[in-house]
């Protein structure tokens, strides 16, 4: 058997694997996006039309998907910079030699990440309950006016952020904690020697060497929050005056509660290619900011 | 290393030997199948109610074992398409009569009108008319009416009394008498509770009206109507005079406590409420609260036919087996256990003649309200436009659209949903299967 064969064939498997179970079912979601496959068409497949890039035209004209990208944006946006700030923050805490009873810690913070998100959505709708909740009773002491959390269009989003913080910072959390139990100690006692305060040090030896796992914590918190359902799905059902739909929300009520596959395919891909172009342009934008510092070491 | 792959190798003959054996003895333990086995889905909460009234058919017909599954109602829609799809459907399905349309038009459902006409328990006269004709598309049969549903006025008597009024509205006008008495924005006191991301209340309201609300046979919306426009003006000036908070079912949380506590005199709601109601508020407060049926613009107002259907499916093996499923569910001894279980209210007149419900003063305004109902468009999209319907609804009533905008938002966007059904009507393929019914 010559070696490139034998290659071949051991990567049959995982290439079957993926093409059937991921190769195909994009293909067909992408012809499925040029059709307008529904209802009738389930019905009798000659009500099925080739409309070419009309769903996506449709969708870029349709005032629904701009404010759920928008909404989406604004997700990503607030949402990945607290969320991993949050991360770091607490992993730097349960890092520091100072820190006691950090397995106690550790699981604590993590716990929200397994508690399933529907269990945690009914007590958290408790929480920002306009007139029972705690958060506005917590507001009440302070003098200030009840807000309506999840019934305000402008307060509901930010609601669902928090939500979603909280709910996922545990993850990151671990990976953050693995980064710096990676850093060498000595670089930070030689910090020291040189007079560096806590916040240099934090500057210049914790972020640079944390640098890579940064990155990849960056671009798969912002690829998981793109996807940003389930919270909305629990906690608003999209509303108020719709103002928590997301992208996916969208491809959810047109492809599940609609059965317009030909369109929800539509959503699926755009935001595929939404997700694809700031995946490469973080990844750009990374490598661009390597040259003036020239490395860490 | 060239050791390796021997031992191997016959472990993975064992584990085939295994497989092997376990399957055969996994097929061994299936039931032969004797007589007829009859899958049927329920949806929500029903599930649990029928498996009480099912052993006394399975005593009565030995032959037949019915396999009943329960779908979840978030769930249900998309598992009944998928089983479609996949040409999985079960024998018989409870389905609600706004997805009728959607089954008819995916040609899943058996027409039933036959065996209505041989049957002795199944008498379309005794059922009340209009829910009887959401079954009805396009001339044919599709289901039975098993359990009814419409929206009405729960009321506080005791309210309405303090402020002066002895009986609930009759008409819109007095009923906003009665709101604007009872409003009391101040002390957080609202004349009414309407969700606004509940579409069934305005949909009354606008079935009370006498244009339909789809025009040339479900091609166009119909929603710049006179009449919708009428209705939709009086909904939304129920929360601009703040008679009814701007709030979304998510938000009310726990609307009986708060009706109990008096924050709403009115709730606009359901046949389920009644039971909610009488297990939520305490024993001294149940003389407290009755129903009424919707008032009208002037007089006596119409409601929404809505509920949910027995329906066989055409793929069923088993549709004898399934009929007789059907006409057990079908009698009215069966039906007035039914409402004590679970509080569904029964479709024909007869049910009401006898059991908890005949005296049940609670009920009565439903048993009115039932010969007052009119049906929802019977097109597939329906669900889709009345969802849009109220999202433009909600934009209104937060002062972002005048109620003329709103009206041709909506029929903007109906007339959008309903363009495939236009198209498909233009070229409308002669079905062999629907021409001859059995």
């Amino acid at each position: 058997m010559n070696s490139p064969r034998s290659a071949w064939l051991f990567l049959a498997p995982a290439l079957v694997v993926l093409g059937v179970f991921f190769l195909l079912p994009v293909l067909g979601a992408l012809i499925l996006s040029l059709t307008d496959y529904d209802l009738y068409a389930l019905a009798d497949i000659r009500n099925l039309r080739f409309v070419g890039l009309g769903n996506y035209w449709e969708l870029l004209h349709r005032p629904l998907f701009w404010s759920a990208l928008g909404h989406t944006v604004y997700f990503v946006a607030v949402g990945v910079p607290l969320s991993m700030g949050a991360s770091l923050g607490a992993a730097v805490l349960l890092n520091s030699p100072l820190a006691r009873c950090k397995p106690l810690f550790r699981t604590a913070l993590f716990a929200p990440v397994v508690t399933t998100v529907v269990a945690v959505a009914v007590i958290w709708r408790y929480l920002f309950n306009t007139k029972y909740g705690m958060a506005n009773y917590l507001l009440g002491l302070l003098g200030i006016h009840p807000v309506d959390w999840l019934g305000d269009p402008h307060w509901a989003m930010p609601t669902i952020i928090l939500f979603a913080v909280w709910k996922n910072f545990g993850y990151n959390m671990i990976i953050f904690l693995a980064g710096l139990q990676a850093i060498p100690p000595d670089l930070y006692e030689a910090a020291r020697i040189d007079g560096a305060s806590s916040w240099r040090q934090f500057r210049h030896i914790t972020l640079p060497l944390l640098k890579p796992t940064l990155l990849m914590v960056a671009i798969l918190t912002v690829s998981g929050y793109f996807q940003l359902f389930a919270e909305p799905y629990v906690m608003t059902e999209g509303g108020p005056l719709q103002s928590t739909v997301s992208v996916l929300y969208l491809m959810y009520d047109e492809g599940f509660k609609w059965w317009n596959l030909g369109s929800a395919s539509a959503v699926a891909f755009l935001l595929f290619l939404i997700m694809f172009a700031v995946t490469v342009l973080m990844l750009k934008l990374s490598r661009h900011g390597e040259h003036p510092d020239g490395g860490p070491a | 290393m060239t050791h390796g792959p021997r031992p191997r190798r016959s472990r993975r003959g064992l584990w085939l030997a295994a497989i092997a054996v376990g399957s055969a003895l996994l097929g061994s333990c299936a039931p032969a199948p004797a007589g007829h086995e009859l899958t049927f889905w329920t949806i929500g909460r029903e599930g649990e109610a029928i498996m009480q009234l099912l052993p006394a058919f399975e005593r009565a017909h030995p032959d037949i074992r019915v396999k009943v599954q329960q779908l979840p109602l978030t769930a249900a829609h998309q598992k009944l398409l998928t089983a479609f799809a996949g040409g999985s459907t079960p024998d018989l399905s409870q389905l609600g009569n706004t997805w009728l349309p959607e089954l008819v038009a995916l040609h899943a459902l058996e027409p039933l009108q036959a065996r209505v006409d041989h049957s002795d328990v199944v008498r379309a006269d005794d059922y009340f008319a209009s829910i009887w004709a959401t079954n009805v598309i396009d001339g044919t049969l599709y289901g039975v009416p098993w359990y009814v549903d419409t929206r009405l006025l729960f009321y506080r008597k005791d309210l309405l009394r303090k402020a002066g009024f002895d009986a609930p509205p009759r008409t819109w006008a007095e009923w906003r008498r009665m709101l604007a008495a009872l409003s009391d924005p101040q002390r957080h006191v609202y004349g009414i509770l309407l969700p606004t991301n509940e579409y069934e209340q305005l949909m009354s309201l606008a079935l009370q009206q006498p244009e339909p609300l789809l025009r040339d046979g479900g091609r166009y919306g119909n929603f710049e109507s006179a009449g919708f426009k009428r209705a939709l003006g009086f909904y939304v000036d129920t929360f601009k005079l703040k008679q009814a908070p701007a709030i979304t079912n998510v938000e009310a949380g726990n609307p009986w406590t708060e009706f109990g506590r008096g924050v709403y005199a009115f709730y606009l709601s359901g046949p389920w409420n009644i039971g909610e109601f009488r297990t939520r508020l305490p024993a001294a407060q149940q003389d407290d609260w009755a129903t009424a049926p919707l008032p009208g613009p002037a007089g006596a107002g119409i409601g929404a036919a809505g509920g949910s259907s027995l329906v066989i499916f055409r793929a069923s093996k088993h549709k004898d087996a399934a009929w007789q499923l059907i006409e057990y569910l079908s009698q009215p001894a069966v039906q007035q256990q039914f409402y004590e279980l679970l509080g569904d209210m029964p479709p024909r007149r007869s049910s009401w003649q006898g059991g908890a419900l005949r005296d049940d003063p609670k009920a009565r305004a439903f048993r009115e309200q039932l010969e007052q109902v009119k049906p929802t468009p019977p097109v597939p999209e329906w669900e889709r436009i009345a969802n849009e319907m109220q999202l433009v609804a909600a934009e209104a009533i937060a002062g972002q659209l005048t109620i003329d905008q709103a009206a041709a938002e909506i029929d903007r966007r109906a007339d959008t949903i309903l363009a495939k059904r236009r198209w498909v009507l233009d070229h409308a393929q002669p079905d062999p299967a629907r021409e001859h019914p059995p």
